[in-house]
């Protein structure tokens, strides 16, 4: 059964010359896990605000729970946790005030869901009483996911809660996303990180307001046909530069210390005729591997289609 | 009830945990009420006199003490001639030139008559107003008195004389503390909840918090209640604060009741965080909604009548100060302290704020949306 249901959202900002989304349709099912991946501007943060009741859709629907973000808003908000990519909670009030408010608002109190914040809570405990303004990067998302959980909300919508995070604190934050699944509540998070999207239980690749995939990481990966191979030199510009003029390149891009080459047709010999062409191009003590795709070599090539 | 009660608790302890807003409810009303009444004085005191006297005899002697003796003025020199005389003014040492011509005793004994020569320095126009209006007051009470002394004996007075009689009423020393430090208070009330208000409600929308308070079930008008309520005690807390300094410092007790006064003030808040909160429905950071209501309460204030009578102004900005809250409160407030009006009196201002308080709530609400 899906939780959420997005049909033909379509979003223009400034009078209809900017596009955020462009008839975009997805559906959540209960207790998933779901990513909306893709760079800035790629439309993630205008669906989390339709679905959020804060933004009005040109045309297209969309229902949480079964509830119309239009008609039933007041329904959806009683309903849904929501962390805005920005931390937006009061700085000047106490961690254990914020979350007080927050519980008193949504009228329920701290104690009737402690179960669902304590794992969270605990790592904050030691500082209830600092004003939420003094709090680090990762103590802060740890507040805004405990307020956006305290009144038990069906779906929980996470809008790039890990950007601007250590990488420390980003692997704390997804492992307590996974137990908050196993509590049976939906989440949609968004993210420009494309190695969190392993994390995801299905995920959709997002550009330019459009969704260019929907599948599960796993299936993705599946996907992708073609042979992807590692290239390394000393001298990794100009190996950029002379593998991008080869002509049985398809692409190929720098991918931390190596550069991932995709051929434009499969053949036993690629390998070796590459390595030929760059010896002509007086490239020395060359490293040259098989290796499987990950998510963002997916993305960049279903970017390219 | 309870979710506003709720906000109100969070609204309270932003409030008190923010130096700034805290400072401005206490410190300002007692600085401003012991500096701005001070500053504000239309008395004109120190004009610098200087007088060419051609005549040096008994008359122009008594002339010379008699204005000396006024306080009012301040003898710089005794120039030779006119032109040298004219000279100061140009180096802005005088302002006023007061020229006695010569035989000027003579001539008024024996023809009955004389004349006096006064120039004033027109740059600076209160002072040269009041200066010269000073200058001639004393010329013509010298004249009366000189009268007197000549007619003598006859029992009933051969010439007509028109006594004038002035007794300022409601204020009769025209002491200008007393009627300026109401006007100043209410400015004050009107800065609070005009102007922090708007920028309380801003800051919300620059942090990001509106966006959190968006999505949770809080009721448009439990969100809009919970931002007016805390900024009306606030005003009356200045209103309170502010009488109080007026009070202690300036000795002003209001003629008339006091809870006349509160009550006005409550109608009137109403009516500013109105016009507070409509301007922060349309401003999106705090400096855009800062320079917004800076320019609405400078133009209310300027045509509020503290500083000038609005009765002198043209028809077109009158027209205006009819639907400016400023104005009503400054005229309520020197009526109840200095006249003593009662509720009658002032009602049809009060109904006249709570119109104009109607309107900018109403447009505001209307105005503030959750979903953008």
């Amino acid at each position: 059964m899906s939780i959420v249901e997005v049909n033909n959202i379509t979003k223009t900002y400034n009078k209809g010359t900017v596009l955020a989304t462009d008839s975009i349709s997805f559906s959540v099912s209960e207790g998933e896990l779901f990513g909306l991946i893709g760079p800035d501007g790629a439309g993630k943060t205008s669906i989390f605000r339709i679905l959020t009741t804060l933004l009005l859709a040109d045309s297209g629907t969309a229902t949480v729970n079964g509830w119309d973000v239009v008609n039933d808003y007041s329904t959806i908000r009683n309903n849904i946790g929501y962390m805005p990519g920005k931390f937006s909670l009061y700085q000047d009030l106490s961690v254990e005030e914020n979350l007080e408010f927050f519980a008193t608002i949504f009228g329920t109190t701290i104690a009737e869901n402690y179960h669902l914040i304590k794992d969270i809570y605990v790592q904050l405990e030691p500082f209830k009483d600092r004003r939420a303004g003094k709090l680090s990067g990762g103590m802060k998302q740890k507040l805004a996911l405990c307020c956006a959980l305290i009144h038990k909300p069906v779906v929980l919508f996470l809008d790039e809660p890990t950007t601007g995070v250590d990488p420390v604190s980003r692997k704390e934050f997804w492992n307590m996303l996974k137990r908050l699944k196993e509590q049976g509540i939906t989440i949609i998070v968004s993210t420009p990180y494309m190695d969190e999207a392993n994390l995801c239980d299905r995920i959709a690749l997002m550009q330019n307001g459009k969704i260019m995939s929907i599948e599960t990481p796993e299936n993705i990966i599946k996907n992708y046909k073609k042979e992807l191979w590692a290239v390394a030199s000393p001298n990794m510009h100009s190996l950029l530069t002379d593998l991008r003029e080869f002509e049985l390149t398809e692409s190929c891009y720098a991918f931390g210390d190596s550069l991932h080459l995709s051929f434009k047709e499969k053949n036993e010999d690629n390998r070796s005729k590459t390595l030929a062409f760059l010896g002509s191009r007086n490239h020395s003590s060359l490293e040259m591997n098989r290796i499987n795709p990950g998510i963002e070599d997916c993305f960049i090539s279903l970017m390219q289609q | 009830m309870r979710t506003i009660r709720f906000l109100l608790q969070k609204e309270f302890r932003q409030i008190l945990r923010n130096k700034t807003i805290l400072a401005v409810v206490v410190m300002v009303p007692i600085v401003q009420l012991i500096i701005l009444p001070l500053a504000a004085d239309y008395e004109v005191k120190n004009v610098s006199l200087c007088i060419v006297d051609n005549d040096h005899s008994t008359y122009s002697q008594k002339l010379i003490a008699k204005i000396t003796a006024s306080g009012y003025f301040k003898l710089v020199d005794f120039p030779e001639s006119y032109r040298d005389g004219l000279k100061l003014i140009e180096s802005d040492k005088a302002d006023v030139i007061l020229s006695i011509p010569s035989n000027f005793e003579r001539n008024l004994i024996r023809d009955d008559t004389q004349e006096l020569f006064v120039s004033v320095n027109a740059i600076n126009g209160v002072k040269a107003n009041l200066g010269g209006a000073y200058v001639l007051g004393i010329i013509r009470e010298f004249n009366s008195v000189i009268r007197t002394e000549w007619i003598q004996a006859p029992r009933f007075s051969n010439i007509p004389v028109i006594d004038i009689a002035i007794t300022n009423w409601y204020n009769p020393y025209m002491n200008y503390k007393i009627f300026m430090v109401p006007g100043i208070l209410a400015v004050l009330v009107t800065m609070m909840g005009g102007y922090v208000s708007a920028l309380n409600i801003v800051k919300e929308k620059e942090l990001g918090t509106i966006e959190q308070m968006n999505v949770s079930p809080i009721r448009k008008h439990h969100f809009i209640l919970g931002k007016l309520i805390p900024f009306w005690i606030l005003g009356m807390i200045v209103l309170t604060i502010g009488l109080t300094v007026g009070f202690l410092i300036y000795g002003i007790v209001p003629e008339g009741k006091i809870g006349l006064i509160y009550l006005f003030a409550a109608v009137y808040l109403v009516s500013v965080l109105g016009l507070g909160f409509l301007v922060s429905t349309y401003s999106e950071t705090q400096q855009q909604a800062m320079f917004l209501s800076f320019f609405f309460i400078m133009i209310f204030i300027m045509l509020s009548g503290l500083f000038t009578s609005i009765d002198s102004m043209p028809q077109w900005t009158k027209v205006i100060t009819w639907f400016n809250p400023v104005t009503y409160f400054i005229q309520v407030m020197r009526m109840i302290v200095l006249k003593g009006s009662g509720f009658m009196d002032i009602l049809p201002h009060l109904l006249k704020v709570a119109g104009i308080g109607l309107v900018l709530n109403i447009w505001a609400i209307r105005n503030y949306k959750k979903t953008s």
